[in-house]
């Protein structure tokens, strides 16, 4: 077990860091630097203003530097203007003098620069983001997992029964329903002139003060696409083990159905729908951005927008690590929660 | 001019029909609870008649009250079309006659599908399961609205043209002056005083010509890549697990940002990224025909040239845009939509194909295969690919759906397609921002983008039933 887990997390780790050399790359390509100097200085400066801004801000030196700097294991540049003589370093853009700043400033240093949109540090930015979505993720969670795994028990336990199938038609019409379109929606039925105005069509305020006339809306949102697809991998697992033999037998035996389904069917069956649960967090994260664009509630997922609309270097890399170890570990709880609810699986 | 009415002179129906929408309602739940104690009766070996004759009841009830409102539809839809002039008509009514062609064009499919499906195959069988059935026929009014629309018949105005005073109007609202031009917005006015309902109809064909070939890009990528890395195994499986895994890991939004940017576009690296994703179709082509008649060096020379002649000329058109003989052009702004949806999609196919073909690989007809000396490409295409086509054909139905709501996030997020682009993500995203006070431009391509994935999910459930029944 212990060597499956240490093999998973460096699997892990290379993943994480190829995938933010992806994006590292991405963003670092001339254009994109070109537009981010010309919405730092101004939109008509000349090419060797940019060039010289660039190079004052260590853009222009080789990828593979810039990257190990951005992590913290090459020393921050130190740039000196061979005509003014003023010096300009990775460590020190915080009115700090350059000879006093360390030599080594990444995300091993818990240093994750400075984001050009917000005129802030990217780590408190993304702490105060990630809080917000933090709390729609948690009542996401609450309003998703039970009904959905209800909503599966039902259809799955009598397979092909009325219920079955009223239960099955709304799974898959939740999940033909993408965010922006149930947004829509329940925006124009509950919060709009055209419908009962009893909710609230943004969620702005919901950041300070979240109350269920502010909040309801984006939370039930991002559930009702959620819903349908635990759902439907619930009710396949429950009808599998509806038919095994042991639940044969325990009819047989004279157990009454609720006592089955309760005692000996649930416990078994809710094993599948956990790995679901957790793999369903990328797509959770997408719903996210979605959702908190539509709504205007400024999360994580709007801060990743504005992040990405504006180039902001560091504040895109910090926001793609964090979706990155989002998404990995909980790939990682997804495999290791199996095999500990599942003692079939061996590891080899 | 007045504006029109929701259902014209068949108004004397709305009450009932409206009616019949409660009863079914109600019904359903009455059905459902009276089912569940039933059943739970019977386990119990404790059959009580009332209970159970109260369940038979409900059940009949919605089927009644089911066919009643199919009735009702039917009758607005035919109605509308039979009625003389629009206001009789009703907006219902004029959408309905303005849809005309597709309705025929459905009849037709399914009369003809439905005479002769037993020789259609696993085609024909659809039409055995009623989910199938129907959304099959959802799916198909898309396409033909779409394939209508893109021919200028359905469409009442032009979806750039903005007619003023009809800033978002409500549905039915006249033209203040007509001059030859259709005199109604059907389903009125966005907040650009352009009508909505040609907007929606246009905006199919943007999806319709994206999402199925996209998709079939992407189950080629996956095909091609998939196969040999549950064959082989060993490093090569490895390496492209590895990679897929990668792609999968990253959020789909942030993608979608980092790849369709003005900026990124510039730097060509989505061509280079349409090069190597457009290879695969020939090198899939190329395999598929070379491992079949390799042991007939004639006929195989001349499908090879074939495929390669005309795969390469298509090739370079779409992904160079540079066609020596300059009848292909692919809009660079689409290229970029299609790669990265493409680029999406194909890890998942792979992992699917990867599973399928892992399991395959162990049956007895490989082996059999591999002891009268076939080679690896011949088994995996020509031995292991069929087999594994049911859940394929399955996920190719769920993954168009899936296609179309990721094309539809682009819209949303205003990435990729031109800012006065029809399509249903983006016009969404222009409605969204008056939604509390004008609904209905971003209601109409929601309700139309959640009827065709609906339908496509539906098509996928009725094939799947159909494809276990063998």
């Amino acid at each position: 077990m212990g060597i499956f887990v240490l093999r998973r997390v460096g699997v892990m780790i290379l993943t994480a860091l190829c995938l933010t050399f992806v994006v590292f790359f991405l963003t670092n390509l001339y254009p994109a630097l070109e537009k981010l100097a010309k919405t730092q200085g101004n939109q008509r400066m000349s090419d060797e203003a940019v060039v010289s801004y660039l190079e004052r801000n260590g853009h222009l030196q080789p990828l593979l530097v810039k990257y190990g700097q951005w992590l913290g294991v090459i020393p921050g540049y130190v740039h000196e203007n061979p005509e003014t003589g003023a010096v300009t370093a990775r460590c020190a853009t915080r009115g700090m003098d350059p000879s006093e700043a360390p030599r080594f400033c990444g995300l091993l240093q818990g240093d994750w620069g400075f984001s050009t949109v917000f005129k802030d540090d990217v780590s408190s930015i993304i702490a105060i983001r990630l809080g917000l979505t933090g709390k729609l993720m948690f009542w996401v969670l609450v309003v998703m997992v039970p009904s959905a795994l209800i909503i599966g028990v039902l259809a799955g336990m009598r397979e092909g029964s009325r219920l079955d199938r009223s239960l099955s038609t709304f799974s898959i019409a939740s999940t033909a329903t993408p965010e922006y379109v149930s947004g829509v929606i329940l925006i124009t039925l509950l919060a709009s002139s055209a419908g009962w105005k009893i909710f609230k069509g943004t969620a702005t305020s919901a950041a300070d003060n979240a109350t269920l006339e502010n909040f309801l809306l984006p939370v039930l949102t991002i559930s009702l696409y959620g819903v349908g697809y635990i759902a439907r991998m619930t009710r396949a697992s429950m009808t599998e083990v509806m038919t095994a033999q042991f639940i044969r037998t325990a009819r047989l035996k004279g157990v009454s159905f609720r006592n089955v389904v309760l005692k000996h069917a649930l416990r078994n069956a809710l094993i599948a729908p956990f790995t679901v649960i957790m793999l369903q967090f990328p797509w959770l994260l997408n719903g996210v951005v979605i959702v908190e664009t539509l709504f205007n509630y400024k999360g994580f997922g709007w801060v990743l927008v504005q992040a990405a609309g504006n180039n902001d270097i560091s504040l895109l890399l910090a926001c793609s690590v964090v979706a990155v170890v989002v998404v990995l570990v909980t790939q990682l709880i997804s495999d290791i929660g199996y095999v500990f609810l599942n003692p079939r699986i061996q590891i080899s | 001019m007045e504006p029109l009415t929701w259902t014209g002179s068949l108004s004397v129906l709305d009450p009932i029909f409206l009616l019949a929408w409660i009863a079914f309602g109600i019904a359903v739940v009455a059905q459902i609870v009276a089912t569940f104690f039933a059943a739970e009766d019977l386990v119990e070996h404790e059959v009580s008649a009332s209970t159970r004759k109260l369940a038979e009841y409900a059940v009949l009830g919605v089927k009644i009250i089911a066919g009643l409102i199919l009735l009702l539809i039917l009758v607005y839809v035919v109605g509308g079309v039979l009625m003389p002039t629009l206001e009789t008509k009703g907006i219902v009514g004029a959408v309905s006659t303005r849809l005309l062609p597709v309705w025929i064009a459905l009849l037709v499919t399914f009369a003809a599908s439905i005479v002769f499906k037993r020789r259609l195959g696993l085609y024909g069988k659809l039409f055995d399961s009623m989910v199938g059935m129907i959304g099959f026929a959802i799916v198909m009014f898309w396409v033909f609205t779409a394939i209508f629309g893109a021919m200028d018949l359905i469409v009442t105005h032009d979806p750039l043209v903005q007619v003023s005073g009809m800033k978002n109007k409500v549905p039915g609202t006249a033209l203040p002056d007509v001059e030859g031009a259709f005199p109604y917005y059907l389903l009125g006015g966005d907040n650009l005083a352009r009508d909505v309902f040609s907007r929606v109809v246009k905006g199919a064909w943007e999806v319709v010509k994206v999402a199925p070939f996209a998709t079939l890009f992407a189950f080629m990528v996956g095909i091609t890549l998939g196969l040999p890395a549950a064959y082989f195994g060993g490093r090569l499986d490895t390496i492209l697990s590895f990679v897929s895994n990668l792609i999968l890991a990253f959020p789909v939004i942030l993608l979608f940002y980092l790849l369709v940017t003005p900026e990124i576009v510039q730097t060509g690296i989505p061509v280079y990224m349409a090069a190597v994703l457009f290879i695969f179709p020939i090198i899939f082509m190329v395999i598929l025909i070379n491992s079949r008649f390799y042991v007939q060096p004639v006929k195989r020379s001349v499908y090879l040239v074939i495929v390669l002649v005309l795969g390469l000329w298509i090739y370079s058109g779409v992904a160079w845009n540079s066609d020596p003989l300059g009848l292909i052009e692919f809009p660079p702004n689409l290229l970029v939509v299609f790669v990265s949806v493409v680029f999406v999609n194909s890890p998942t196919v792979f992992r699917i194909v990867r599973g399928i073909a892992l399991d395959i690989k162990t049956r007895d007809y490989v082996a059999a295969g591999q002891t009268r000396g076939e080679g690896p490409w011949y088994i995996m295409l020509w031995e292991i690919l069929p087999n594994a086509r049911g859940p394929l054909i399955v996920d190719f139905c769920l993954r168009i759906g899936y296609t179309t709501i990721l094309l539809g996030t682009l819209g949303f997020f205003g990435l990729g397609l031109s800012p006065e682009s029809p399509d249903w993500g983006s016009t969404i995203n222009d409605g969204r921002k008056l939604l509390s006070i004008f609904p209905h431009p971003a209601l109409a391509p929601a309700f139309s983008l959640m009827s065709l994935v609906l339908g496509l999910n539906l098509l996928a459930d009725g094939l799947r039933e159909e494809s276990l029944r063998d």
